[in-house]
């Protein structure tokens, strides 16, 4: 009889332990909702989607033995059932016992988690390398052999429904906050290196369904790998606080097979030559003024916001401001170089000259300032290259 | 155990000589460390609530997709205030108010071994959480790089920075007096017969810890002062530009910010080591592997702090080697949940509040500690870092860790201390929403982290909506039963009419229920007589 209760007790309780585990670990998914890491499209994702899912096994076991028991002493082991207190305080047998299991089993953890960092850490040789480079609050990548460079910020109706009391039902839009206006475009099965460093404060380039993150420090370079077996459109996000708008610098990764990728590498080089062109002619102020409400819209106004007021006291107003109505060349240097010791950056490595004229003359002359100057394309680029 | 009692009945008749009068002398001026664990007490608990609403603005924030309530900077300076607060100003004041209070009792003690050193350690803190929450007033705001202060961006903050490392360096002092002074205390003033393994696990817990918060503050000290100087001085110590290494300061950082999770933690894991036996009225199992496990994990946490940056670009034999370390920490924690379980097998259990609370601990602290396992396997914790699955793994261990423990160790002396007994029913009540509201708040946060929703962002994509939801409701329901909480400390010291014996707890062995309740001003004014009748843990349990 006292057996045939303890086994129900046993029983019921490991079931129950089970169940909990299951409506933790399970039941949540069918909502609908991703509850579990990515497989992801990369030999690295696939191996740590393996490795989480090997530890999570390993711990859910250990859980359910060690509640279980718990929970079985709870109810058999308590006062109101007239239990008398056993008085051992120690074995020394059960202490070695539980010392080795979990050495074992932390050996057998071990294996498969040195395999995986070492196939992560040791890169293959690469056919391609693109440099990223993280700003507050945009990524810039720079295709190393193809020489294409551009920046990549977070898409303008993200950037407006995300402000403060904006109106916009963030449901309502696509891809809210994951959405860029440049995604890197990248070759499938294609070896690709990574190398990553940052101009202002560390970030952290992170795209789940690679498989890894890695930060982006200034002063440092450092080395990732990636071999992406699928095309499609994968997103993430800076994965390490920068400041202000570290929730607003996504990731978009367009992955091309081999041969759209070339294409659009030769558009891209296109792009660029025609670039060149555009900085040798001579622009009319309504040009300048219509590309230039477009690029402050896109890169100025996180800080010197949409009305030019700027956000008192880390960044001033424009309206009115000594700088965008005193001397031009003053105001030129403050936006190629930036402002050491301020949230102010040099853009000069970052925007195209044409972007930096239209954005200087937009600046000089909205928000109640009437400098009237026009800054040309061509001016920026004698500036830049002496 | 006869010549203690006669001993207590003595000291029950004149408790209330020697206490100063005015109001000034007895809690400014006060030199007695019951009061100082008081005053100490009633801090940690104020910043718990300052620190809770803080979460609470993060949570009403992160309700819902889209900002609604507040700009991403001040978001920013929520989180690092939140962190700054709840892990300089709650738990670890909590700790030593508890280390006040207990160690001398437990020890056979009068006092602390210092208590002048002991007044000023506490009295510096209430100017230094000041000062720290006078940034949020002030032009330049609060800080807003993270708790971590990594620079290049926590030297991006404004003039307000001087006032929060000037307030760190005085909880740093205030932390290395305390500890001092209780180590002093420890070794010095034991009763005759309170041999080192004698003493309470408490007691060991506290020892280990002082050491830990002696090696590491002036760590942090020195990273904050070069930070500083970087900010103010145009040195460049953290400055790539200049020289300068920001990883250094990640490095140095985390040799002081591991040892300080354990700081936290390992004083929890005393305080259950008490309650546990005495609910299930059987000794502690494996005393000594307790004492030495907790040695261990004290060793391992100078070892380990480099799992923190594993997405740094560190060597390859760097990870392996802050891998392996960190896994090794697994077997000393294993080690004190199984002998927590062995100590409840076959034993008489009864579940009032204090074991309620050391049972959610058990638990949820475990579940804590695996989900650290996984974060330790440095290949795959290139897919966790800086994701919620840390943000649920840290708050597993420190809320139902640290602070269920603080809740379990407070009901559990609170008779103790005050001579009337809390609110059972309210104390229970306490516990059951806690206990579940506080699952609701970070048990979906594993599946946001592991979803892919990073740390430290104000806002989020729609698709992590319906979790972060449930997780705010979690919160909000957690956080107003904080106010419970309150309600029965106020109750029990100020109204309840239910006198406390003694020994409080029929299973309760140690030096402390030799005492009265409310025990005397001055502990024990002769040494107790020390025999294996009147230690907490079983003799020969070696």
């Amino acid at each position: 009889m006292k057996k045939q209760n303890t086994f129900i007790v046993a029983a019921a309780v490991t079931a129950a332990v089970i169940a909990a585990f299951w409506l933790l670990l399970a039941a949540p998914g069918y909502t609908g909702n991703e509850i579990n890491m990515t497989r992801g499209v990369t030999t690295q994702s696939a191996i740590n989607y393996q490795l989480h899912m090997i530890v999570l096994w390993i711990c859910v076991v250990i859980g359910v033995i060690v509640f279980s028991a718990m929970f079985f002493s709870i109810v058999l082991h308590r006062k109101s059932r007239n239990h008398e207190a056993a008085q051992f305080s120690h074995s020394t047998k059960a202490e070695i016992i539980w010392t080795v299991i979990p050495i074992l089993i932390l050996v057998v953890i071990a294996v498969p988690a040195t395999k995986a960092l070492v196939n992560m850490e040791v890169a293959p040789e690469t056919e391609m390398t693109v440099k990223i480079t993280g700003f507050q609050w945009r990524w810039k990548y720079h295709y190393v052999e193809d020489d294409i460079q551009f920046i990549s910020s977070l898409d303008a109706v993200s950037n407006a429904a995300r402000r403060l009391s904006s109106g916009t039902d963030p449901l309502s839009v696509d891809n809210y906050l994951l959405e860029v206006d440049h995604p890197l475009v990248l070759p499938a099965n294609t070896k690709i290196k990574f190398l990553l460093t940052a101009d202002d404060v560390i970030h952290s380039w992170w795209v789940p369904a690679l498989g890894w993150k890695r930060d982006a420090i200034p002063g440092f370079i450092n080395e990732a790998w990636t071999e992406i077996m699928e095309p499609g459109t994968y997103r993430g996000q800076c994965a390490e606080l920068c400041g202000k708008d570290h929730g607003f610098m996504p990731i978009v990764l367009n992955v091309l097979p081999r041969a759209e990728y070339e294409q659009w590498v030769q558009q891209q080089q296109n792009r660029m030559v025609d670039e060149r062109s555009e900085v040798e002619r001579l622009w009319s102020r309504e040009e300048l003024m219509e590309l230039g409400e477009d690029v402050y819209a896109a890169q100025c106004a996180a800080c010197h916001q949409s009305d030019g007021m700027g956000l008192a006291p880390a960044f001033p107003s424009l309206a009115g401001s000594a700088v965008a109505n005193g001397p031009v060349n003053e105001h030129i240097d403050v936006v190629l170089n930036g402002r050491a010791g301020t949230a102010m950056q040099a853009w000069g490595n970052m925007l195209s000259e044409a972007d930096i004229a239209a954005a200087l003359t937009y600046t000089r002359n909205a928000f109640g300032n009437e400098s009237g100057d026009v800054v040309q394309p061509q001016t920026i680029y004698r500036i830049k290259n002496g | 155990m006869s010549n203690a009692s006669t001993h207590t009945l003595d000291h029950a008749d004149d408790h209330h000589d020697h206490k100063p009068t005015s109001f000034l002398n007895r809690w400014l001026f006060t030199t007695n460390h019951k009061d100082i664990g008081t005053l100490y007490l009633i801090l940690a608990l104020v910043m718990f609530f300052v620190g809770g609403a803080m979460a609470m603005i993060i949570r009403a924030e992160l309700f819902m997709p889209g900002l609604q309530l507040v700009e991403p900077d001040f978001f920013n300076q929520m989180t690092t205030m939140h962190a700054l607060i709840m892990v300089f100003g709650a738990v670890m004041p909590a700790w030593v108010g508890f280390a006040n209070w207990m160690i001398p009792m437990m020890i056979g003690a009068p006092d602390m071994a210092l208590p002048r050193l002991n007044n000023w350690s506490f009295w510096i803190l209430p100017f230094a959480f000041t000062m720290l929450a006078s940034t949020l007033f002030m032009d330049s705001g609060g800080p807003a790089a993270g708790w971590t202060l990594y620079p290049p961006l926590s030297l991006q903050g404004g003039q307000s920075f001087a006032f929060v490392v000037f307030a760190i360096h005085m909880m740093g002092i205030s932390s290395i007096m305390g500890s001092i002074n209780v180590i002093a205390t420890i070794l010095n003033m034991r009763a005759p017969g309170m041999t080192l393994l004698r003493m309470p696990l408490f007691v060991w817990t506290w020892l280990i810890t002082a050491f830990l918060l002696i090696a590491v503050m002036p760590v942090l000290a020195g990273a904050v002062t070069m930070l500083l100087t970087d900010h103010f001085f145009a040195t460049s110590f953290f400055n790539a530009a200049g020289g300068g290494d920001p990883v250094m300061f990640q490095h140095i950082f985390w040799f002081f910010g591991h040892p300080e999770v354990y700081i936290l933690i390992l004083p929890a894991f005393g305080v259950v080591s008490e309650i546990i036996p005495t609910f299930a009225r059987k000794p502690l199992f494996g005393y000594s592997a307790m004492v030495y496990a907790t040695a261990s994990i004290a060793f391992l946490s100078f070892i380990v702090w480099a799992h923190h940056m594993f997405t740094v670009g560190m060597p390859l034999t760097g990870e392996l080697f802050f891998m392996y370390a960190t896994m090794l920490i697994a077997i000393p924690t294993g080690v004190k949940v199984f002998n927590w379980v062995s100590t409840m097998w076959r034993g008489a259990m009864t579940f009032e509040t204090p074991m309620l609370f050391a049972i959610g601990f058990v638990v949820l602290f475990t579940i804590g500690g695996l989900s650290g396992l996984m974060l330790a396997l440095a290949s795959v914790d290139l897919q966790y870092h800086d994701t919620y699955f840390v943000v649920a793994h840290f708050h597993y261990v420190l809320v139902p860790g640290a602070i269920f423990a603080l809740m379990a160790g407070t009901y559990y002396w609170l008779p103790k201390w005050t001579g009337h007994m809390y609110s059972e029913k309210w104390g229970k009540i306490h516990f059951w929403i806690s206990a579940i509201s506080v699952n609701i708040l970070f048990f979906p946060q594993h599946y946001l982290g592991l979803a892919g929703m990073p740390r430290r962002i104000p806002d989020y994509s729609t698709q992590f909506a319906d979790f972060n939801m449930i997780s705010s409701i979690g919160g909000f329901i957690f956080g107003a039963s904080q106010l419970i909480f309150l309600g029965v400390i106020i109750h029990c010291v100020y109204k309840s009419r239910e006198k406390a014996s003694g020994r409080v707890w029929d299973g309760a062995k140690g030096l402390e229920w030799t005492l009265s309740s409310p025990p005397p001003y001055h502990s024990f004014n002769t040494p107790p007589v020390i025999d294996s009748t009147t230690v907490a843990h079983a003799e020969g349990a070696h």
